[in-house]
């Protein structure tokens, strides 16, 4: 099951640094929406809103309202929100003291699961939906972090799937990796929308245009323009949106 | 910087001489009484200056259970206020309390143990000794009567004191834990628990094992304090809640009083004890660092 994000004049801090501004928009679900614009805009806050990652941070504040499929995500439990929006980070992060297998169903364990054969099974099936199965089905009992950084990088999505988020966020997850896994990785985004409700930040405008289905350009913590990728690459509305992505910018 | 190299060398060099000879000092000084005792020295639970009997046991006995309660009571209370103060409580708080307690650390020794006798050692009398000798009285540990001054008594004092130093330790270490690491957890759907039991602890377990080994040595070489509500009398009870005595007290009584060479041979042979006690629990938490390293 995906789900849609509803997200109505968010505000966001630090501290008394007011980071995300009045931000409202809604993310369709099975769609891929892309948030660009430049570093330090609030892209990565706006994202760790949606999952109230944002509010683990000392000093950090929220205000407005997120809906997952009209359920207000900021009355619920944070815990269970967390199991249904799922996270990508900018840096892939195993569990050091995790064999691939045990990373890729860390979740399910939190959440109780003790059998074994179930476990196997979904880290089989987990692992073969981001393509790491043939290339990790020998070395299944190493550690997570043998593997090389475009394959944590995706095992760190399927430990992301494991748990059956409705919801997946990515916060530039291809940054830190080399051409070829970017490729994989993008590859691998673009299939998982068929069952997901994506969210990915990136700083790539390529990588937007290529895999998103809207996207969303946030300046100085405002949401200047957001709209269907196509039309908002090819006739930026606002002349901001425009500078950025002409790379007449700053 | 060839004369720096010799430099730092040379005073290398005469550290490890230094402890060397400290050992050789403490050896040759103690020969008269290990010649005389042999090993009975060791397993000898009698100790009569008057008599010129002395056997090691009961101060042996003395140092090792009053550190080990030490540790017992200290270890769980550390690590609980390290996580509460890194997890659960605002930076600021935290900062406050962080301070409190570490100023027990530099309260001098003689101070704490002042501190003992008018407050911990009546308290040790009514309600806490009594209280366990209604409790677990039926376990021979626990037997009454209560006196104030006891193994437990200072086996609190030196829980108290061993705590900031094992807080502190823990502390640092769990602030090494990596937030990317902390987060990908989070992010998975876990409760604090979780994060504290899965990632925070496991990741500062060798730092929390060296904080212990350091409370260790000091509980194990802490003098003043405890000799002032142990009751420095040499026998070994079955109960925590009788009087007793550790190696570094009854020196610290008796060097200065001792009137016979081989009482003051038999003191420094307790010395020596203590030196290789210390020695040992030194290297043994070495020993765990360094395997605890290696598996990472
Ligand atoms: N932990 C933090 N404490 C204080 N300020 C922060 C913190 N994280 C980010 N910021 C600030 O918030 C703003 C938005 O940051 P972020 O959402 O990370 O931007 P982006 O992901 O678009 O680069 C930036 O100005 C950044 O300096
Ligand atoms: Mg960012």
């Amino acid at each position: 099951m995906s789900s849609e994000i509803e997200i109505e004049d968010l505000n966001a801090w630090f501290g008394e640094k007011h980071v995300l501004k009045d931000v409202s928009m809604e993310m369709e679900k099975n769609r891929i929406t892309a948030i660009i614009g430049p570093s330090g805009c609030g892209k990565t806050t706006l994202i760790r809103c949606i999952n109230r990652m944002h509010e683990t941070v000392p000093e950090a504040r929220v205000e407005g309202r997120i809906l997952l499929n009209e359920l207000d995500v900021y009355q619920e439990d944070p815990v269970s929100i967390r199991s249904r929006i799922g996270m990508v980070f900018q840096r892939p992060n195993p569990f050091p003291t995790m064999s691939v297998s045990e990373n890729a169903v860390a979740g399910l364990k939190l959440r109780g699961t003790r059998d074994r054969s179930v476990l196997a099974e979904k880290a089989k099936e987990v692992l073969m939906a981001v393509g790491l199965w043939d290339e990790v089905r020998n070395e299944l009992n190493k550690p997570g972090t043998s593997l090389s950084g475009g394959q944590q990088q995706r095992l760190c999505i399927a430990r992301a799937l494991a748990v059956e988020p409705e919801v997946i966020l990515m916060d530039e997850p291809c940054s830190a990796l080399d051409p070829v896994s970017t490729m994989r990785i993008e590859d691998l985004i673009y299939r998982l929308r068929e069952n997901y409700t994506i969210i990915i930040v990136t700083h790539n405008m390529q990588q937007a245009a290529r895999i998103s289905d809207r996207t969303a350009f946030l300046y100085m913590g405002e949401l200047i323009e957001y709209g269907p990728t196509k039309r908002l690459f090819e006739k930026p509305e606002n002349e901001l949106t425009e500078r950025y992505i002409s790379g007449r910018f700053g | 910087m060839e004369k720096f190299r010799l430099v730092t060398a040379a005073f290398a060099i005469s550290l490890a001489a230094l402890a060397l000879a400290l050992f050789t000092q403490l050896l040759t000084s103690s020969l008269p009484a290990v010649e005389r005792f042999g090993l009975t020295f060791l397993f000898d639970t009698i100790w009569d200056p008057v008599m010129e009997v002395f056997g090691a046991l009961p101060f042996v006995y003395g140092t090792l259970v009053t550190s080990l309660i030490a540790l017992l009571i200290a270890v769980p209370l550390s690590i609980g206020a390290a996580v509460f103060l890194t997890q659960y409580v605002p930076t600021r708080t935290s900062y406050l309390l962080s301070f409190l307690i570490e100023i027990i650390a530099a309260i001098p020794s003689v101070v704490i143990g002042l501190w003992g006798i008018f407050v911990l050692i009546p308290f040790m009398r009514d309600p806490l000794g009594t209280f366990l000798v209604e409790c677990l009285g039926f376990i021979p540990l626990f037997q009454g009567p209560v006196f104030g001054p006891s193994i437990m008594t200072g086996a609190i004092i030196l829980a108290i004191m061993i705590i900031p130093i094992i807080t502190s330790i823990t502390k640092d270490a769990i602030n090494t834990t990596p937030e990317l690491q902390r987060e990908g957890l989070v992010a998975l759907g876990s409760t604090r628990w979780e994060v504290i039991t899965k990632i925070i602890l496991p990741y500062a377990r060798p730092g929390i094992i060296g904080g212990v080994m350091l409370g260790l040595g000091r509980a194990v070489g802490e003098t003043m304090a405890i000799t002032m509500v142990i009751g420095n009398t040499p026998s070994i009870p079955a109960s925590l809640l009788a009087p007793g005595d550790t190696l570094a007290s009854v020196i610290a009584n008796q060097f200065s009083e001792a009137t016979s060479a081989i009482h003051t041979s038999a003191l420094i042979e307790l010395g020596l004890i203590l030196f290789v006690i210390t020695v040992v629990i030194n290297i043994c938490a070495r020993l765990i660092l360094r395997r605890e390293v290696a598996r990472e």
